[in-house]
C-alpha cells in the first residue's frame, strides 16, 4: 500500500512537471499580456517599463525556469492584474466552488442512485422509461442555456429565488459556508441544480447499467434460490457490486464538477474560481490561468489516488501494484 | 415410502416474438427422501428448466403452462411468491453449475452463510454463527472459522462449490436440486464434490435432483436417471437397468456415443437418433486429392522431437529480478512423436498440457528447451523462412468453437485464408473447388460456404475448425481439447471425422483432453502431465492397464466406470 502510494506520488510529479511545460509554452503564444494592462495610449518607455516589471521581455526559456524554480518553492508568480500570489487568490476562490461541486454531488448521488436503481429494476415499466428519457434530456440540454432559464423562470418570472452571486456565509465548526444561512441556501439551489443535471443523469444511466448487469449474474439467481427476500438481496447483493464502477466514475466526476464548474459559475455570477479563471482568459493574466490548470491537474491525480485505494478497499479482488 | 417431490404433466414454454418454444413437454418425475434423481440429456434438452420450473425461477419469457408440482403434498405452483420464499433454501435448495459465480464476489462467505442462515431459520447472532461453523465443517471445510473471514475469490473451485453446498443446506432443505454442480470442476475434485452430495443425501435424508449432461456422474452417484430428449423425459428408471439395458432409442445411441474408457474400439457408435445428426462425409482419394499433393514428400519417421522444454510466465511484475514471481507453466517436458501417430496428453486443468501445445504451434515464446519438427529446430525463430514452411505444416484446432472462428468473416473466408496465405491454389477456380471439397469431407457440404459462423452449432463450428486446419495441407494436427465443450452425440461424430482424416492423409497428431476415455478411444501413446512435468508416457494399452506413476493410478481410479455397469450387447 505504502509503496504503492510513493509510486504514485512520483508519478505525480513527472506528470505535474510535463503539464507545467505544456501549459507555460502554449500559453505565451497567445496574445500579449502588456496590450491587456497598460492604456494603448502610453508613451513606448511606459510599455517598456511594465514589461521589464512583469518579466515579460526575456526569452520563454528564462521565463519558465523561473516559473520553475518559484513553483518548487510553492510560488506560481503573482498575478499580472491584482499584484497578489496567483495560487493564494485560487485558494481565496476555492471554498465558493467547492461548496457548489459538493452539492452538486450530494444531488446526483441521492437523486440518480434511487432512480437508476428503480429504473434497472424494473426495466420495462412505464416509470423507468421517463426516467431513462429524462436522463437523456438531462445529458443532451446545455448548461448555460438551462441556467438561464432558471434564472428567468425561477428568479425573474416567478421571483422565488434570486438571481445571481453567492448568499451570505456562516462560520460554523470552522468551515465558511452559504449552507448555514437560509440565504446562502437561496443563492445556492439554482446554481447547484444546474450544475448537478449532467450528473443526476450520468448516474441514472450508469446505475441503471450496472444493476441489469449485475441482477443478471448467477449469484443473484442462486440467492433467491436460498429463499432470501428481495430487499435483502438488493441491500446486500446488489448495492455493494454496482458501488464499485459508481464510486470510482464518481470520484473522477468531482474532479471535473470543481474544474469545469466554470460555465455554472459564469451564468449565476458565483465567486467561485471558474469565475475568476475566465477573467484571468479573457485579461491574460497568465500566472493565474497556469496556476489555476497546475492546479487542475493537482486535484485531478489525487483524486485518482483516492480512487485506486477506495477501489481496493470496497473489492476485495483488487490487490494494488506493489502490495503483497 | 411417500413421495417428496411428484411432478405430474408439466408443461413449460417461452413466449418469445417469433411464437412460443416449447422447453418441457409432458414432463413426469418423482423423489423419494434419501434418494438421487439423475436428470440427463444433451444441451437444449429442457433439463435445467426442470429444475428452475421446481423452485418457481424461470427466467421471464419463460413460464409453466401446464402440470403439477407436488412438493410434500403441496402443489408449489399454487403458492404466491411470498409463499414461494418459504419454500426455497428452507425447503429446496440449490447448486448451480460454476462455483466462481455463484457467490457474490465482494462479501465474505461468513457474510453470504450468516445472511442465508438469518433468514432461512431466523437464528441470529451466536447462533447463528455456531451453526455456520458446523456448515462449512459438515461440507468438509477445514478451519471455518478462519474461512468465514475470507472471500470467494480466495477459494479454489472444488472447496468455492463445497460452500455453495453449504449454503444450499443452510435452511435445512428436504430436497436439493444441483444443477451441473461438478460439470466446472477437474475430475478428482468432481469425485469429491459427488462423494459429499452422495453422503449428505444419506446422512440427512434429502431428495437431490441431480441435473447434468455427463453419465458418468450420473453412473457415479444417482439411484434412478430420467432421460430426457428434445423437451420430454423420454425414460426413467433404476440406474442400473437403463445403463445396462434401456428400452428407449434414444438412451442406447447416446450411450453408446460415451466413449469408453475400458476397451479401445475402432470407431465411435454416433448417435443417429438425432435427425439431422448423421453428417456423412466424402472419403478423400488422397491419390489424386489435393490435400495428398504434398504427401509423398518423403520425411522423416519422428515428427516432432521436443527436449527440455520450459516455459514460465511473470505472474507479478517487478522492477528487481529476485522480487518477480513466475508460475512455471511447463518444466522440462521432453518426449517426441512418430510420423502418422497420435500422441495424447492428459491431465487436470493448469497441469501446463495447453502451453505446450502453443509451444509448440510457436504461439508462446519458448523460455528454454527445443523444439523440433521434421528435423528442423523452431524454438523462438520466428521470422526464419524455413520455420514458416515448417509451421504451415502444423495447424491447431482450438477448444471453444465460439471464439476461435472470426465471427465476421464468412466460411469461404475462413477456409480459403491459409490457401490464399500460403498460396497454395492455381486459380481462384481451383480455390472454390478446394473449399467445397474441404467442406464435404467435414460433412458440412456447400451450402456453408457461403453462411457465417454464428449460423451454426458448436459441433458444425468445430467441423469448420477442422475444414480450417485441412486447408493448409498440413502433416501435423495439434487438437486442444477438440470436444470437450460439446455434447457427447456430437464429440463421437467429431472424434470419427479426425480418426478418418487421420487415416486417410495419414497425418500425425497430438491430442490433447482432460478426459481419459476419449485419450483412450484416440491415441496410441499417452502422456501424462501434472504441475507442468510429465509423470508417465506409456503406449496406451499399458497406461490404461498397468499404469506405473502413483499420479496416473490416481486419475484412472476417479475415471467414471459406467461400461463396467453396462451389458454386453451395446
Amino acid at each position: 500500500m505504502l509503496a504503492f502510494v510513493i509510486k504514485r506520488c512520483i508519478q505525480s510529479v513527472v506528470v505535474l512537471f510535463v503539464m507545467s511545460l505544456i501549459v507555460f509554452s502554449m500559453i505565451n503564444l497567445v496574445g500579449d499580456p502588456v496590450d491587456m494592462l497598460v492604456n494603448p495610449e502610453s508613451l513606448p518607455e511606459e510599455i517598456d517599463r511594465v514589461r521589464r516589471d512583469f518579466g515579460l521581455d526575456q526569452s520563454v526559456q528564462v521565463q519558465y525556469w523561473k516559473f520553475l524554480t518559484g513553483a518548487v518553492s510553492g510560488d506560481l508568480g503573482n498575478s499580472f492584474i491584482f499584484g497578489r500570489p496567483a495560487l493564494a487568490l485560487i485558494a481565496e476562490r476555492f471554498p465558493a466552488t467547492l461548496e457548489l461541486a459538493t452539492c452538486a454531488l450530494i444531488l446526483a448521488v441521492s437523486v440518480g442512485l434511487p432512480l437508476g436503481i428503480y429504473a434497472g429494476l424494473n426495466p420495462d415499466g412505464w416509470g423507468a422509461r421517463i426516467v431513462m428519457g429524462g436522463s437523456v434530456l438531462g445529458i443532451s440540454i446545455p448548461t448555460f442555456w438551462l441556467g438561464l432559464m432558471m434564472i428567468i423562470i425561477f428568479s425573474v418570472l416567478l421571483g422565488w429565488l434570486p438571481v445571481s452571486g453567492r448568499g451570505e456565509t456562516e462560520n460554523f465548526l470552522g468551515i465558511e459556508s452559504s449552507i448555514f444561512t437560509v440565504d446562502g441556501l437561496r443563492h445556492l439551489v439554482l446554481p447547484a441544480i444546474n450544475l448537478a443535471l449532467f450528473k443526476i443523469s450520468m448516474v441514472i444511466r450508469l446505475t441503471r447499467a450496472g444493476v441489469e448487469e449485475v441482477m443478471a449474474l448467477d449469484f443473484i439467481k442462486f440467492a433467491r434460490a436460498r429463499g432470501l427476500s428481495s430487499p435483502r438481496i438488493i441491500r446486500s447483493h446488489l448495492l455493494p457490486n454496482i458501488f464499485i464502477p459508481i464510486v470510482t466514475v464518481l470520484a473522477i466526476e468531482f474532479g471535473t464538477l470543481i474544474a469545469f464548474a466554470t460555465v455554472t459559475e459564469s451564468v449565476f455570477a458565483w465567486p467561485g474560481v471558474g469565475k475568476l479563471v475566465i477573467d484571468a482568459i479573457v485579461n491574460l493574466d497568465r500566472p493565474i490561468v497556469v496556476a489555476y490548470l497546475l492546479f487542475v491537474v493537482t486535484l485531478f491525480l489525487v483524486l485518482n489516488l483516492i480512487v485506486d485505494i477506495i477501489y481496493a478497499a470496497i473489492d476485495p479482488r483488487v490487490r494494488l501494484q506493489g502490495d503483497r | 415410502m411417500a413421495e417428496l417431490l411428484e411432478i405430474k404433466g408439466l408443461d413449460v414454454s417461452f413466449f418469445t416474438r417469433l411464437g412460443s418454444i416449447c422447453a418441457v413437454r409432458n414432463a413426469s418425475i418423482t423423489v423419494k427422501p434419501g434418494e438421487v434423481l439423475g436428470i440427463v440429456g444433451e444441451s437444449g434438452a429442457g433439463k435445467s428448466t426442470i429444475g428452475n420450473a421446481i423452485i418457481n425461477l424461470i427466467e421471464p419469457p419463460g413460464k409453466i403452462t401446464n402440470g403439477e408440482i407436488l412438493f410434500q403434498d403441496k402443489n408449489l405452483r399454487t403458492l404466491n411468491e411470498n409463499e414461494m420464499l418459504n419454500i426455497r433454501g428452507q425447503k429446496i435448495g440449490m447448486i448451480f453449475q460454476d462455483p466462481q459465480t455463484s457467490l457474490n464476489p465482494v462479501r465474505t462467505i461468513g457474510a453470504q452463510l450468516l445472511e442465508t442462515i438469518n433468514s432461512t431459520k431466523e437464528l441470529f447472532g451466536k447462533l447463528a454463527y455456531q451453526n455456520a461453523i458446523d456448515l462449512l465443517k459438515s461440507v468438509g471445510i477445514e478451519q471455518p472459522e478462519a474461512r468465514m473471514k475470507a472471500y470467494p475469490h480466495q477459494f479454489s473451485g472444488g472447496m468455492r462449490q463445497r460452500v455453495v453446498i453449504a449454503l444450499a443446506l443452510a435452511g435445512d432443505p428436504d430436497l436439493i436440486i444441483a444443477d451441473e454442480p461438478t460439470t466446472a470442476l477437474d475430475v478428482s475434485t468432481q469425485a469429491q464434490i459427488l462423494d459429499l452430495i452422495k453422503a449428505l443425501c444419506v446422512e440427512r435424508q434429502l431428495g437431490v435432483i441431480i441435473v447434468t449432461h455427463d453419465i458418468g456422474v450420473v453412473s457415479n452417484i444417482a439411484d434412478r436417471v430420467a432421460v430426457m430428449y428434445g423437451g420430454s423425459i423420454v425414460e426413467t428408471g433404476g440406474v442400473k437397468k437403463i445403463l445396462s439395458s434401456p428400452d428407449h432409442h434414444y438412451t442406447k445411441s447416446l450411450l453408446a456415443a460415451v466413449p469408453r474408457g475400458d476397451v479401445k474400439i475402432k470407431r465411435f457408435a454416433a448417435i443417429d437418433y438425432i435427425e439431422g445428426a448423421a453428417q456423412f462425409h466424402k472419403r478423400i482419394a488422397v491419390a489424386e486429392h489435393w490435400l495428398g499433393e504434398r504427401l509423398t514428400d518423403k520425411k522423416s519417421e519422428i515428427a516432432i522431437v521436443i527436449t527440455d522444454l520450459n516455459k514460465r510466465f511473470v505472474l507479478k511484475k517487478a522492477l528487481f529480478k529476485q522480487n518477480r514471481i513466475y508460475n512455471q507453466a511447463v518444466k522440462d517436458v521432453s518426449f517426441s512423436i512418430k510420423t502418422g501417430e497420435t500422441f495424447g496428453l492428459v491431465g487436470e486443468s493448469g497441469s501446463g498440457k495447453s502451453t505446450v501445445a502453443r509451444l509448440v504451434a510457436g504461439l508462446l515464446s519458448i523460455d528454454r528447451g527445443s523444439v523440433k519438427i521434421f528435423d528442423k529446430e523452431i524454438a523462438n525463430k520466428p521470422q526464419d523462412k524455413q520455420v514458416l514452411a515448417v509451421q504451415r505444416e502444423l495447424q491447431m484446432i482450438f477448444q471453444d468453437p465460439f471464439s476461435s472462428l472470426n465471427a465476421k468473416m464468412s466460411v469461404e473466408d475462413i477456409i480459403t485464408e491459409p490457401i490464399r496465405y500460403y498460396k497454395t491454389a492455381k486459380s481462384k477456380d481451383e480455390l472454390n473447388q478446394i473449399a467445397n471439397d474441404l467442406l464435404d469431407h467435414v460433412g458440412l457440404g456447400k451450402k456453408a460456404l457461403y453462411k457465417y459462423p454464428h449460423e451454426f452449432s458448436g459441433g458444425q463450428r468445430q467441423r469448420i475448425s477442422i475444414a480450417r486446419a485441412l486447408a493448409a495441407r498440413p502433416k501435423i494436427l495439434i487438437c486442444d481439447e477438440p470436444t470437450s465443450s460439446l455434447d457427447v452425440s456430437v464429440q463421437a461424430h467429431i472424434l470419427n471425422l479426425l480418426k478418418d482424416l487421420q487415416e486417410e492423409l495419414k497425418l500425425t497428431m497430438l491430442f490433447i483432453s482432460h478426459d481419459l476415455p476419449v485419450i483412450r478411444q484416440m491415441c496410441d501413446r499417452v502422456a501424462v502431465m501434472r504441475y507442468g512435468s510429465i509423470c508417465e508416457i506409456a503406449e496406451t494399452n499399458d497406461l490404461f492397464n498397468t499404469p506405473k506413476n502413483a499420479y496416473s493410478k490416481h486419475l484412472l481410479g476417479l475415471m467414471p466406470k459406467i461400461h463396467t455397469l453396462l451389458s454386453k450387447t451395446i
